[in-house]
């Protein structure tokens, strides 16, 4: 079976790949992925907010210290390598190229134009394929309208692909108002991919203490319809290539998302539970449910159910709402 | 052979890393250990070594460090005689416990050489400061003596001694003056690894190895030998030591001529005729150097003999170094020898003239008049005045032949009278002298170096800087003296007349003269937080006075504001550093700022580019923010200066403690200080530095009455108290108090009360406080706000609430609540914020303080503990608290175990007395005394009060038993004897002591402050550290686990051994006390302490605890032997099985961190072996307490 697909301007031979993630922060896990038979590998993302916590956090917590006391003018050894920036996810992304055959997606998460631009360029000069930009907003400030917001996801992706040649990615949160009319505008500034979507740190609360919790709940099958809507939603509209992430489990999760319009499909979860071989199983089941039913080529179902060609494009808009909430009346009834 | 020689680089160094850089190039084995003021040296060979840097045959150094200086002093000796070049560096007591092996060395005609930095050999007192006591000791061993007398010369005598060494095979020890020299800031010409080639030929060192033990061509070397042979073998070196100052002086001109500095074995400085000289070493000579040149441009006729070859002493050149014209001399020695006739220096020269006139050598027509002088004592400053107070005592007509000079000796008035008014500092007016007061953490001294290497390195001018630091660790302050010249700068002592004195806290202008050190017409730079319109009303009275009177130029800077707008938090040294290099005009403004810039990118760059920005901004940002104040014609305050200490302050604490306050302890005569070091508790207290921007506020609506916050103070400042309600009469308007919850005492009142001006602002009662507001959890029992608004009325109600009743001991519980109504007898101390060794002693104060004798090894412990102007331990109402004393670093437990056999003679002979006395002094009391169950509070009291009643009915008894009895009779009370110490002292250098007193089963307390480093030094390992973990000589992570000394001790079966951490299991910790002193063998409690050695924000120190000890790291038991005659299992695990992996833990912690960020593959490695190593020692314990599964 033909699974060949086209994702930011590459061919690949299939369209799962590990989403960002710590599977990428070993370089062997890295192979078994590659050997797995991952079309692609996404790098887990570079925060420079990070960057920046720990380059204060090293000056607070070491230098405050020293030149203070007579006996005691500093308290750590100075090895020369010792860099607290974005060397180590650089230099982990040139180990993964140099191991790997198949693309390399670098990701970014910046806080400043400055570091949106630098850390970008650096990431392409590391050798990476093409970069996603890993937009993670929660809105938590009154002032800042959601035209701002876009307003500022917009000048991002503006300034990343004026720095850089290779494809640029934007993978979004499901919270924007307007999905289409911000997709198209990404499309108007040269987006090459919309990846769709982030998953948030949803905290949780600890009654007993009176504290919220960090935590990062994996995905499962129902994160999917999400995905499922928007990629319809989207397919078709915009010149960008689409890409699928999170909720993708089984082979048939993934053949919605393709029939939904996805371009690529990542995964984590699935990887983290089952191992980087569940990714084959996930492509043979794929390419089985195909010829099974007798398609030749999945570029044939790719975005066969988007909002444009989908036979009954009211049950992606409101009667969908309107309908799941009838019937699930009715079967209460 | 490659011996180019390229063209010499100015580097600025201080002199540690100068004698390092050349030594480290010189040789192949370095064994060390660390010591102040030489610890640097050997953490530099250690940092180069690991970089991979090569000595001048292009091999890297083997850096290795020892559990003790003696273990240095034997490895060096070991690696000397397998003929290896080896070095080491050491200092004070560290070059004392190589004293055995010096012997060994120049016996056996070693070529070798080590370098010192010459630090006082502790006495009535510890002191970390710079004097020859140390070396003075080495004379007898047949070490030649070098010393050098700055930055340069110790750079360039570490080379010459290393070259003299292996031509004359007398094994040479150089030395330079701790702080002054090893730690003072020069430009200085370095020598090129083509210098150091040619100054080492080849065949030297070929003919050292030659000589080395190999069983290829055995020798035998050691050997005993008796009264037939010894002597004459003794005897036979002799040759060698007379050809050595020839050597020495060949090697210098070698030196000379391949560098151009040329140096004699005594060199003269003076003038020709001089009748009056001066002979003298180390860094003192340069002052005196300075002031001979100054007094001679004068006309005057004196002269100066700088003694470097000090051992073998060569008379002839001594002789003829001498001014023929030379009528009188003053030796100058810089230590101290009781009881002597004079110092050694004195000695010498005494023998020198008088053997030389014998041996017809003397060029004086007349015999010189001879005087000693002491000067310098532990860093004392030495000054032009006082070398001109000892040259106007030799034109007196009968000159004091011993003196002191430096200080006032109003007891034995030795000390020569000093012209407090004489100064040749600033008479060159091209020298810029700047004073600057900073905080140690606003980053002042780092900025400083800095700007000096920017000027030493960028202009021609030459550069000097010396740092005086605080003996407090939080709020530490210190005083940069920095000197910028055309010529090069020998001016070793601290400036007192500046042309720029910068003040970069406000708050310091109420404690410290400041403007002391402003010249007239000076520039006073200050920090404040106001802007220039108000700032001026906002200064003291004695402040405006000084700025009037000595028509400052005065300049303002909210600093702060600057450095929060640019995110730099209260990093304030580049802002600082730019008005500095903006008003002092030593550099043109653009070029000087390009500069900083630069030194930014370089400091930061590798750790970041948000830093670097941040600091550019502030730099950016502070011209605009920088005013001249316009300052009026007359004073206009009329707010005077607060005093330095509470009137209500003891006579003593404000005649001797309240002027060392003050900075002006150098004015305290003599008859000021005890003659033997005693010194009175209760001192800290007077002390209130305000250093916390914010403190804790309770809010009794919510406060559960647990107390842990009173348990996890480190400086006793937050407290708990529970009292009668009717002692709350006349309680200050804000005064808090609430009901008390508890049954133990009904119908009494509970206040948690901050002492606000000795908190530290640390946060940890904050983190540990559980009540938190059930509709607004963000708000807790206890709360920080900003401490100046609330200083005043909450300094009214700590003083409330001190004289509020303690509660009585013998009704508390004894759980972690009830201990903390006990009166802390530790308080203030000067340990770091958020310190996590303190809160353990505080609490060993509270259970047993009244009746606790403390043995305490050097390290943080001793100088928090005991370092003055003010020390922490305090006494209660009674008068009674711990006793404490400091013996050595490497003593510590024998030191302790000796109290416990003196204490237990005593008891023994109060006993025998008393049952020698019982019917004088009623059989019942005799009885009660001799079976006294002293086991609780109750007990102990009771003991109290027999003892008491005791001493009234020996009174009327007038037997010489009875008046024994009545010296004794206080040890009829149980006394408890703990041991405390770090980590250092009980793993490395006092292992072997505390294994015999564990051996030996006394009731003893150990106490291990473990934080995992030699902290007090700066953070090197000890076998304490833990895998994986960097710390200095572990650059690249440690690659051994952890020594395991609880179960070392466990294995003698009849030890008491807890693993203990307040932050995870505070009510284990208690327990663990309570238990160990009840425990009538050795005890000894393994205490985990977080330090800021490890690298993160103490604030999470509590959390960081808790995180142990989930992963497993840090197992929590009790190993009591008790147990096991009770048929139970001793061991005791408290701490459930691994929960968290141990990175969860590590990389919350710089140390770990940083061994990831440098050495990822590395890292990996370690700390997988880290994590079988905690899983395989949990299953350990698991199995020894019992809990094996299987």
């Amino acid at each position: 079976m033909d699974l060949s697909t086209t994702y930011l301007g590459f061919s690949l031979p299939h369209p799962l790949m590990p989403g960002a993630s710590p599977l990428v922060d070993d370089l062997d896990a890295v192979k078994r992925l590659e050997d797995a038979g991952a079309a692609a590998i996404v790098m887990h993302s570079l925060f420079e907010e990070q960057i920046t916590r720990e380059q204060i956090g090293a000056v607070h917590n070491i230098q405050v210290h020293e030149e203070s006391f007579a006996e005691a003018l500093s308290y750590f050894p100075k090895p020369d390598e010792y860099a607290l920036g974005p060397d180590r996810y650089l230099e982990q992304l040139q180990r993964i190229k140099a191991a790997v055959g198949v693309p390399v997606f670098g990701s970014l998460n910046g806080t400043t134009p400055q570091g949106w631009l630098n850390y970008a360029k650096q990431i392409q000069e590391a050798g990476a394929d093409a970069i996603e930009i890993n937009f993670y907003h929660v809105a938590t400030d009154p002032t800042e309208t959601g035209a701002d917001v876009e307003r500022r996801l917009l000048e991002v992706v503006r300034l990343v692909k004026a720095a850089v040649t290779i494809p640029v990615a934007v993978k979004l949160s499901p919270f924007f108002s307007s999905l289409p009319h911000l997709a198209q505008q990404l499309d108007g500034l040269g987006a090459d991919g919309l990846v769709l979507f982030n998953r948030f740190y949803q905290p949780d609360i600890d009654p007993e203490v009176l504290e919220a919790v960090p935590r990062l709940n994996l995905s499962t099958s129902n994160d999917l319809l999400l995905r499922v809507r928007a990629l319809a939603t989207l397919s078709g509209r915009v010149r960008a290539s689409l890409a699928a992430t999170g909720g993708v489990h089984t082979a048939l999760d993934a053949l919605k998302a393709v029939m939904a319009g996805a371009h690529a499909i990542q995964m984590v979860a699935a990887l983290l539970h089952h191992g980087s071989q569940h990714l084959q199983f996930v492509r043979e089941g794929l390419a089985q449910w195909l010829e099974d039913h007798e398609y030749e080529s999945l570029r044939q179902a790719q975005g066969s159910m988007s909002l444009e060609r989908c036979p009954d494009p009211e049950a992606f808009e409101r009667g969908n709402y309107m309908r799941v909430l009838q019937t699930w009346r009715l079967s209460r009834a | 052979m490659e011996t180019l020689v390229m063209a010499r680089r100015w580097i600025t160094v201080d002199g540690n890393e100068a004698t390092a850089s050349v030594a480290h190039r010189t040789n192949e084995v370095i064994a060390i250990y660390p010591i102040t003021p030489s610890s640097n040296m050997g953490e530099f060979a250690d940092e180069w070594s690991a970089k991979g840097q090569k000595n001048v045959w292009g091999t890297v150094p083997q850096v290795t460090e020892m559990q003790s200086e003696g273990g240095a002093s034997g490895a060096v000796h070991g690696a000397l005689q397998a003929g290896a070049l080896a070095t080491t560096f050491t200092a004070s007591q560290g070059l004392l416990l190589m004293i055995p092996n010096l012997y060994k060395i120049a016996g056996e005609l070693t070529s070798y050489a080590m370098h010192v930095s010459a630090r006082t050999v502790a006495t009535h007192a510890l002191s970390i400061f710079g004097d020859h006591s140390d070396v003075m000791a080495c004379r007898q061993t047949g070490m030649a003596l070098v010393a050098s007398g700055s930055v340069q010369e110790a750079h360039d005598f570490a080379c010459i001694v290393q070259a003299a060494t292996l031509r004359a095979r007398v094994p040479f020890l150089h030395f330079f003056d701790g702080f002054r020299t090893s730690h003072e800031v020069d430009k200085i010409e370095e020598l090129g690894d083509g210098d150091l080639r040619k100054m080492l030929p080849d065949e030297l060192i070929a003919a050292h190895r030659r000589r080395a033990l190999s069983p290829d061509h055995p020798v035998l070397r050691g050997t005993a030998q008796n009264p037939d042979a010894f002597f004459q073998a003794r005897e036979a070196c002799n040759p060698f030591y007379l050809a050595c100052p020839g050597i020495v002086q060949e090697t210098m001109n070698q030196f000379a001529a391949l560098v151009g500095r040329q140096y004699r074995l005594f060199d003269y400085v003076g003038h020709p005729q001089a009748e009056r000289v001066i002979v003298m070493m180390g860094s003192g000579a340069e002052a005196a150097h300075e002031t001979v040149d100054y007094l001679v441009s004068k006309g005057e006729k004196v002269g100066l003999v700088k003694v470097r070859l000090y051992r073998p002493f060569s008379l002839k050149d001594f002789t003829a170094a001498l001014p023929p014209s030379v009528r009188a001399i003053a030796t100058l020695d810089r230590t101290k020898e009781p009881g002597a006739l004079g110092e050694p220096l004195y000695l010498d020269v005494v023998s020198a003239i008088s053997e030389a006139r014998s041996a017809g050598l003397s060029y004086p027509s007349h015999v010189p008049a001879i005087v000693g002088g002491r000067y310098g004592l532990s860093s004392k400053e030495f000054t032009p005045a006082m070398v001109k107070a000892v040259f106007d005592e030799l034109g007196e007509s009968r000159p004091k032949t011993h003196f002191t000079v430096g200080i006032t000796d109003d007891v034995t008035h030795l000390s020569l009278p000093v012209d407090p008014d004489f100064d040749i500092d600033s008479t060159r007016r091209d020298v810029v002298r700047g004073v600057f007061f900073g905080l140690g953490s606003d980053g002042t001294v780092g900025a400083n170096k800095n700007s000096i290497k920017i000027i030493g390195e960028e202009t021609d001018n030459f550069a000097q800087g010396y740092f005086v630091y605080d003996s407090k660790k939080a709020g530490a302050v210190t005083i940069s003296h920095l000197r910028f010249g055309p010529r090069p700068i020998q001016s070793s002592y601290l400036i007192k007349r500046a042309s720029f004195v910068a003040c970069h806290q406000y708050e310091f202008l109420d404690r410290f003269d400041v403007l002391e050190y402003a010249e007239k017409g000076a520039v006073f730079l200050l920090n404040a937080p106001f802007g220039p319109d108000q700032v001026w009303d906002e200064l003291s009275k004695e402040v405006q006075t000084a700025i009037v009177e000595q028509q400052l130029k005065f300049y303002v800077i909210d600093g702060y504001s600057v450095a929060r707008d640019a995110g730099m938090g209260t990093r304030i040294n580049t802002i600082m550093q730019t008005c500095f290099f903006a008003i002092s005009g030593v550099l043109p403004k653009d070029e000087a700022i390009a500069q900083i810039k630069t030194a930014i990118k370089k400091t930061y760059g590798k750790r970041g580019e948000a830093v670097v920005q941040a600091n550019f901004a502030a730099v950016d940002q502070t011209l605009a923010h920088l005013h001249e104040v316009t300052v009026p014609a007359a004073v206009s305050a009329t707010r005077t200066m607060p005093p330095i200490v509470a009137d209500a302050a003891p006579d003593f604490v404000k005649r001797v403690t309240a002027v060392m306050l003050a900075n002006k302890g150098d004015l305290l005569p003599v008859s000021a200080f005890p003659v033997d070091g005693t010194w009175p508790l209760g001192t800290a207290k007077w002390e209130k530095r305000n250093i916390a921007a914010e403190i804790p506020v309770w809010d009794e609506a919510i406060c559960i009455q647990c107390n842990k916050c009173a348990l996890v103070c480190p400086h006793a400042a937050i407290r708990a108290k529970v009292y009668p309600a009717d002692t709350l009469a006349g309680a200050p308007a804000t005064f808090k108090a609430m009901d008390f919850k508890s049954n133990e005492f009904k119908g009494m009142k509970y206040t948690i009360q901050v002492a606000p001006e000795d908190c530290t602002g640390c946060n940890l009662c904050v983190m540990m406080c559980p009540a938190k507001d059930k509709s607004n959890p963000k708000h807790k029992s206890l709360d920080m706000a900003p401490q100046r608004p609330l200083r005043e009325a909450e300094r009214e109600n700590y003083a409330f609430f001190l004289d509020l009743p303690e509660a009585d001991r013998t009704a508390l519980k004894s759980d972690v609540k009830g201990v903390q109504f006990l009166e802390p007898l530790f308080e203030y101390s000067g340990a770091c914020a958020g310190c996590g060794e303190t809160p353990y002693i505080k609490l060993l104060t509270q259970l047993f303080g009244d009746r606790a004798m403390i043995a305490n090894a050097t390290g943080c412990s001793s100088i928090y503990g005991g370092n003055l102007p003010t020390t922490p331990y305090t006494t209660n109402r009674d008068g009674r608290g711990p006793t404490w004393s400091n013996s050595l670093f490497e003593d510590n437990a024998e030191f302790g175990f000796g109290f416990r056999l003196a204490v237990d003679k005593h008891v023994e002979q109060a006993r025998e007395l008393v049952a020698k006395l019982a019917d004088r002094v009623g059989s019942e009391l005799a009885d009660g005394l001799l079976h006294a169950d002293q086991t609780t509070e109750a007990g102990i009291k009771a003991q109290r009060e027999r003892v008491a009643a005791l001493r009234k009915r020996l009174a009327g008894l007038g037997v010489p038993d009875a008046s024994r009895l009545d010296q004794l009779a206080d040890y009829l009370v149980k006394k408890s004897i703990w041991v405390v110490g770090g980590d250092g002292w009980a793993y490395d250098i006092g292992y072997g002591g505390l294994d015999h007193v564990m051996a030996m089963n006394r009731d003893v307390n150990i106490l291990v402050l473990d934080t995992e480093v030699y902290s007090n030094t700066g953070g090197q390992q000890s076998k304490a550290t833990p895998l994986a973990a960097a710390a200095k000589f572990a650059m690249a992570g440690k690659a051994t686990p952890k020594k395991d000394l609880g179960m070392m001790a466990m294995a003698y079966g009849h030890v008491y051994v807890a693993k203990v951490a307040f932050g995870a299991r505070d009510a284990q910790t208690v327990r663990a006390f309570q238990e160990a002193e009840s425990y009538p063998g050795t005890s000894m409690i393994i205490a985990y302490s977080h330090c800021i050695a490890h690298g993160y924000d103490l604030i999470h120190g509590l959390d960081q605890q808790k995180l142990a000890v989930d992963a497993g790291y840090w197992p929590l038991y009790r190993f009591d032997p008790r147990r096991q005659a009770e048929g139970q299992v001793p061991l005791v695990l408290d701490s459930a099985p691994p929960k968290i992996d141990l990175g969860k833990y590590a990389l919350n912690e710089s140390r770990y961190r940083m061994v990831e960020q440098a050495f990822p593959e590395r890292f990996k490695t370690l700390l997988a072996a880290a994590q079988e190593e905690v899983t395989h020692r949990y299953a350990l314990y698991e199995q020894l307490a019992g809990k094996d599964k299987k």
